[in-house]
């Protein structure tokens, strides 16, 4: 029972850290309507920077802001450069032309700071907690718990942000219909701006805890892509939606690995959380906290 | 081609106590009509009456949770709107729904899309049936093609067209079906004198020369009472109304509905 | 003055139908031919023939199975190089297992097989759209790949799920040399291509595009949206699942099933995007394009080694050519969102009133 009990928090922990990925994902769908598939190649694009400083000698306590900069300008350049161009294009379109951006941020970040994989150190040691493993006979990593908590803090921050602040209702507006919102006086490019500064931000932070955990390497694109069962689950505009279907992805995927995956060869964290969201679609094609749309015509 | 006497034929369409609801609002309470065959049928109504809903009704977009429909002296129940088209409903649009993407041409093709049989096989070698069947379904296609007077456009993508042809397209590929009821939904939005004048005169052309019934929405007021048969006022989802054209007009609940008059 | 179609009068609607009704254009396709099957066996070298043209013609079929499901049917796919697995080790298997068999009907049944694999994943299309859709052929993208892998019945317990292509015979003939694999390859890929193009423009196709710009209309006018789609996930993946088999046969001779990873797939995807989606002729030029540019730019990246004595690593080739896939994405999308095909298009509406301005 421990043994579950110690795969099941794993899982959610790891959870809680695709739910910090998918956000990136929620932030920008609600404010610009754009499935950013890019936001893996910048979690890679953010940690590669950050070592990439750090190996010049620079303080992490330096080499952040800069890094953080570097993400906004991105961001930003972003929605300047490819999104602007593209507004009132189907939604399809601009999803094709993220993978574009994902491929082109990906060969850019590699070719600034090579495609060696390296390691990345915030301090904190991946072993298990002593008083947990003496008391209740479970190995739960140090580095697991702190990292999931810091993205519990920051994913209760952007909740808070979203309905407390002026922004996040201006921004609320603007997801709702940009027609309106422009008509309102809100404005847009200030918003879509502040969005893809956020995003960035989040990449930033998605990207050290990653980093730190894999090493930083061209496979972190690929813990974005886990997002998107994520938010297939939780729906795409939902900020609960992304915590609790990171939470599920995270869990179910540990314990199909561990239980069902020795019974045939392993290895199927790989598919099994898109094959979950597949299943789940057929039945509930709304997700989780999405509403059912009415198709008018 | 011959049908019977305008306006009357037969009952084609009987619909009975038709109720639709989306969630906990209601569109439509209630509504029984019919249409008798070969007749001009307008459903006319202030905006949200319930008057595209009740279109969707007949041709199986939506379905009603209560009430029936009666079509050609079958009771359907729970149709989607693939079977209707079979049955040979037809119909347009009040926002335009061309395929966009296709030439004017490929457009009024997909009309007949369920008298061709041949299969994918067959397609594919572009042989045998398949090739009749294309090229004689081509030759119905080019007669609904100089019967609208669309000609000069044939091969130009349905994207690039102006509004007025647009709706002369759609109602093309409605004709293309060869339906025995056309629902048009309306038909005149957004043109202007000239425009509408062509219209109405393809519409009771159709009616005239193929002798098909047809069921239209319409806010031009004149241009209702000018061709229709028999009118039917909703309001608010519920009928209000019922009669020939002077019959309407004279009605006082239709004119308090339209005119805003204290009950 | 060159480019013009006066005087061309059709006499019939089966005149006007036909695939190249301007004479212009059967002259150029003619050309095309004659150039693919007479001149180049002649001129080409095994280089080319390897590098180049069979790749590029196996990929073009790839694009043209997955423009049909994309472009043609909107239904936007991300696993288009699984279903090439399903072909190649459909076909390994068959050859494998089934003694003599004949090596084109086992091209011919791993479409099939591939076909039967892609209606199962196009079940989800019906209830869901867009990139939800996109994201559940990421599950068939990553499910497939890992089962071929993963199950040794596929690859006849090799390790790590490699195999080699058995020999590809034909009435005795063996094809071994690069040129005559190309010439299978380009028979195989334009009878596909000629099929592929009568689909589209007869009533399948129709329903296709129907379904694509507006579902609902089409469900109205007597489409059912099932089979259409159905029809479309299948003969999709039947292009893609034969050109895999080629991939494997003709082009790599072993592979494992990471090969067809998700940047396969990608790749195929750019195709499309650059080439134009939803035409035939774009399938081949976005594969053209697509299987050049590497080269181009290892050349671009050679000239700057030797001229400016640059020291440009291979890693940076390879990091450019990712940035030259996104930047011209990107680009197309913008600018010329139907690809180098409309391109084509403009210039002969400009060819056909040349000189004149309009």
């Amino acid at each position: 029972m421990s043994f579950f009990l110690e795969v099941l928090i794993g899982g959610l922990l790891s959870g809680v850290m695709y739910s910090l990925v998918a956000l990136g994902f929620v932030l920008i769908y609600k404010a610009s309507g754009v499935l950013n598939f890019a936001q893996g190649g910048m979690v890679f694009f953010a940690a590669l920077t950050y070592v990439g400083l750090l190996e010049f000698d620079l303080s992490p306590w330096l080499a952040i802001p800069i890094t953080l900069v570097v993400m906004v300008i991105l961001g930003l350049l972003t929605e300047r450069i490819v999104l602007r161009p593209l507004v009132n294009q189907p939604q399809i379109t601009l999803f094709m032309a993220t993978i574009g951006l994902a491929f082109f941020v990906e060969g850019l970040a590699q070719m600034m700071w090579g495609a060696n994989v390296r390691a990345l150190d915030l301090g904190l040691q991946d072993e298990p907690i002593a008083w947990v493993s003496d008391h209740l006979n479970m190995m739960i990593s140090k580095f697991d718990l702190t990292a999931a908590g810091v993205a519990a803090l920051l994913v209760t921050g952007l909740a808070l942000f979203f309905s407390r602040t002026r922004i996040g209702r201006a921004l609320r507006a603007v997801a709702d219909d940009h027609q309106a919102a422009l008509a309102v006086g809100i404005p847009l490019q200030q918003i879509w701006g502040i969005v893809w500064g956020v995003a960035g931000f989040l990449a930033l932070v998605a990207g050290l805890l990653w980093g730190a955990r894999n090493g930083v390497q061209f496979a972190l694109t690929f813990v974005a892509l886990k997002a998107l069962p994520v938010l297939i689950l939780g729906g795409f505009e939902s900020v609960p939606g992304a915590i609790v279907g990171g939470l599920i992805i995270g869990a179910t995927e540990k314990l199909a690995e561990v239980y069902f995956g020795p019974l045939v060869g392993g290895g199927i964290e790989g598919w099994f959380p898109y094959m979950l969201a597949l299943v789940f679609l057929l039945v509930r094609p709304e997700g989780i906290f999405g509403e059912k749309i009415i198709r008018r015509i | 081609m011959t049908g019977p006497a305008r306006g009357g034929g037969e009952v084609i369409l009987q619909l009975e106590r038709i109720s639709l609801a989306f969630g906990g609002v209601k569109a439509l309470t209630d509504i029984s009509f019919d249409v008798r065959e070969h007749e001009i049928r307008a459903i006319i109504g202030p905006n949200g009456a319930g008057k595209s809903s009740m279109l969707n009704v007949i041709n199986g977009v939506y379905r009603p949770q209560e009430g029936t429909i009666t079509f050609r002296g079958q009771v359907r129940r729970d149709m989607d709107s693939h079977e209707v088209a079979k049955n040979g409903i037809a119909r347009t649009f009040q926002n335009i729904a061309l395929f966009r993407g296709m030439s004017v041409l490929d457009n009024i093709m997909t009309g007949r899309n369920l008298k061709m049989k041949a299969g994918i096989f067959e397609q594919a070698i572009w042989f045998g049936r398949a090739k009749r069947e294309e090229l004689a379904n081509r030759l119905k296609v080019e007669e609904v093609i100089d019967f609208l007077e669309i000609q000069h456009i044939r091969k130009t993508p349905v994207g690039r067209l102006p509004y007025g042809l647009q709706k002369r397209v759609e109602l093309a590929r409605a004709l293309a079906a060869e339906p025995t009821l056309l629902l048009l939904d309306e038909p005149m939005a957004g043109m202007n004198v000239e425009e509408k004048q062509d219209m109405c005169r393809f519409i009771l052309d159709v009616n005239e020369q193929y002798g098909t019934t047809i069921v239209l929405i319409e806010h031009d007021m004149g241009v209702v009472m000018d061709i229709s048969d028999r009118v039917v006022v909703l309001d608010y989802g519920k009928k209000i109304g019922d009669g020939t054209p002077d019959e309407v007009r004279a009605d006082k609940a239709v004119i308090a509905a339209y005119l805003g008059v204290a009950h | 003055m060159i480019y013009r179609e006066a005087g061309q009068f059709k006499t019939s609607y089966e005149a006007d139908a036909a695939i190249f009704p301007i004479r212009q254009d059967r002259i150029g396709i003619a050309v095309i031919l004659v150039l693919a099957y007479l001149v180049m066996p002649f001129v080409a070298t095994p280089y080319i023939f390897t590098a180049i043209l069979t790749p590029f013609l196996i990929l073009s079929l790839a694009a043209i199975g997955l423009n049909i499901l994309t472009g043609y049917c909107g239904q936007l796919s991300l696993g288009t190089a699984a279903f090439m697995a399903i072909g190649a080790f459909a076909s390994y298997n068959f050859m494998l297992r089934v003694p003599g068999m004949p090596i084109l009907v086992a091209f011919a049944l791993s479409g099939g097989i591939s076909a039967l694999v892609g209606m199962v994943f196009g079940l989800p299309s019906l209830r869901i759209r867009g990139f939800y859709l996109a994201v559940t052929t990421l599950a068939a993208q990553f499910f497939i790949v890992w089962c071929l892998a993963k199950i040794g019945w596929f690859s006849n317990y090799s390790s790590s799920g490699v195999i080699t292509a058995q020999e590809v015979t034909i009435l005795g003939y063996e094809f071994v040399s690069p040129e005559s694999r190309y010439l299978l390859v380009l028979v195989i890929v334009s009878l596909l291509a000629l099929a592929a193009k009568n689909l589209v423009r007869s009533n399948t196709g129709r329903s296709w595009m129907a379904v694509r710009d507006m579902d609902v209309a089409a469900e109205v006018i007597g489409i059912r949206l099932m089979p259409a789609k159905l029809t479309a996930f299948a003969i999709s993946s039947f292009y893609c699942g034969v050109a895999g088999a080629l991939y494997a046969y003709l082009y790599l001779g072993t592979v494992e099933p990471e090969a067809y990873n998700l940047d396969l797939s990608f790749r195929i995807l750019f195709m499309i995007i650059i080439g134009g989606v939803g035409s035939i002729l774009g399938s081949f030029l976005g594969s053209a394009f697509i299987t050049l540019l590497p080269v181009f730019l290892s050349l671009v990246v050679a000239f700057l080694e030797t001229t400016v004595h640059l020291p440009l690593s291979k890693a940076i080739t390879s990091n450019l050519e990712l940035m030259a896939f996104g930047a011209l994405i990107i680009f197309f999308l913008i600018v010329e969102p139907h690809g180098l095909a409309r391109l084509w298009q403009i210039a002969k509406e400009k060819l056909r009133l040349w000189p004149f301005p309009y």
